[in-house]
């Protein structure tokens, strides 16, 4: 099952496109307020690492996600190896 | 910072909105001149945006039952179902719904909001699982969300996203509770209930659907989706609404399970809000049984249902992806969808703004809804207001 590394490397992997006018992305990027997501591309987001993955996540952990690293943390808080 | 900081978005369309000289929510009907006519903000329209599927606000018989039962029983029951407000209409209507679908039991709630939220609130709590689709109505979301259980959605009608969350689950299938809808209600679109009662059987779990836009509509008897696919054996619990084709408000479930009957006093929408006034219960109950012996009224919104449809996209205009009583057309931009909206009230049409988040996506919606009490004229009348928008408002 993966970990916290394996879960940031695709992480920035689907959110390339919102990397924009020379942003890098790390860790602290929050996902709504500083890559300008939408809720239906967070939602998006979400179902890309779930098909990844073969994981479901569930919704209850998304007001705790703020930035990248949150996210990775509760994905890999999810995974029955963790 | 203040409490009202998160508003500002509302705030802010509102502003647009003013500016615009429009406020497409909450658009006063101020006469209401048919089941299908009315005067909205001051323009005469055809009711082009209810939920009047059966036309049946205006009809006798439902006005005499309800003014017989405002003389006999009073304006409310002024209590909870588990208190003073179970009336002999309440119980008759339960009995009559759980008839009407061949089910065992059934449940009335003060409306439609209060049976979803509460039946997807109380059936699966802390432990439990909760699988729904992407695009359930809010009701069901809320629901689901006050009941702690965990919540994954899965593709908007997509079975097979389903069956593969079904399969992540394990052993933890049996706590799981399934929701879906029966038509979804901004854009018409059908689930795919047979092959999601398939998944189910196959991976085990309870079965919720949502025939609130369904409700006589589809069936042989007119149950809905569920009696349409042949399904209703793997369907545990049907929720709905007397506020659609029933032409009043109100709420339901139905079920087998004859556990429903010590869950309706752990739902606390049942429990915490006065029943269904007496008047509600009895031009309810009247529409319930005329739903049953007029047959003709799902044949006639059907083909009100296609003429709209066919005309709308003879235009050129982006429909839903199937015939349905609701046919949303979909305009991209935000503030060409509210010039439209307004284009349209002043030729004559009342439609439903829907922009998002309301909308399943980006993009905002015209949502037209028809009634078999709409004549060919109206229909026509409807589209033609459509084909006199400017293309600038159409996207």
């Amino acid at each position: 099952m993966a970990d916290y590394n394996t879960f940031l490397a695709q992480i920035y992997e689907v959110l390339k496109p919102f990397a924009k006018h020379g942003l890098i992305l790390n860790e602290d990027c929050e996902l709504v307020t500083e890559l300008g997501l939408t809720s239906l591309q967070v939602m998006e987001l979400i179902e890309h690492i779930e098909d990844h993955f073969d994981i479901s996540v569930p919704l209850n952990i998304l007001p705790d996600i703020r930035t990248i690293q949150d996210l990775a943390q509760q994905l890999e808080n999810l995974s029955p190896d963790a | 910072m203040s409490l009202f900081d998160k508003f500002q978005p509302i705030i802010d369309i509102r502003a647009d909105l003013a500016a615009l000289g429009v406020m497409p929510f909450g658009a006063v009907t101020e006469k209401i001149l048919s089941p299908t006519e009315a005067v909205v903000d001051g323009h005469k329209v055809i009711l082009a945006g209810t939920n009047n599927y059966l036309g049946l606000t205006f009809d006798p018989e439902c006005i005499a039952a309800a003014k017989q039962a405002l003389d006999e029983m009073g304006t409310g029951t002024t209590g909870s179902r588990m208190a003073n407000g179970t009336f002999i209409g309440h119980v008759q209507l339960e009995q009559e719904l759980a008839e009407f679908f061949a089910r065992q039991h059934a449940i009335v709630f003060s409306t439609g909001y209060a049976a979803t939220m509460g039946m997807g609130s109380t059936l699966a709590g802390r432990g439990d699982i909760i699988v729904l689709d992407a695009d359930s109505h809010a009701s069901i979301y809320d629901g689901v969300r006050l009941g702690g259980a965990e919540v994954i959605r899965f593709r908007h009608n997509d079975p097979t996203d389903l069956e593969k969350r079904l399969r992540r689950l394990g052993d933890r299938i049996d706590k799981t509770l399934i929701i879906v809808e029966g038509i979804y209600s901004m854009v018409g679109d059908q689930a795919r209930l047979a092959e999601i009662a398939e998944v189910k059987r196959k991976y085990g779990g309870m079965l919720l659907v949502d025939e609130a836009h369904s409700l006589g509509m589809l069936g042989a008897h007119g149950r809905g989706v569920a009696e349409a696919a042949g399904v209703e054996k793997d369907v545990d619990f049907i929720v709905g609404t007397f506020s659609k084709s029933l032409g009043a408000i109100g709420g339901y479930c139905v079920s087998d399970h004859p556990q429903l009957e010590a869950i309706r006093f752990a739902i606390r929408s049942y429990i915490f809000t006065a029943s269904p006034s007496p008047s509600t219960i009895a031009s309810t109950r009247v529409a319930l049984r005329l739903m049953q012996e007029r047959p003709e009224l799902r044949q006639r919104l059907w083909d009100n249902a296609q003429r709209l449809y066919d005309g709308l996209k003879d235009l050129g205009l982006q429909v839903s992806p199937q015939v349905s009583p609701v046919v949303a057309v979909t305009i991209k931009d935000r503030n060409q969808a509210i010039a439209a909206w307004t284009h349209l009230l002043h030729h004559g049409a009342y439609v439903n703004l829907v922009m998002p988040p309301a909308s399943p996506t980006n993009d905002s919606l015209l949502r037209c809804s028809v009634s078999a009490a709409h004549s060919t004229e109206q229909i026509d009348r409807i589209i033609a207001a459509f084909a006199a928008l400017p293309a600038a408002n159409t996207g």
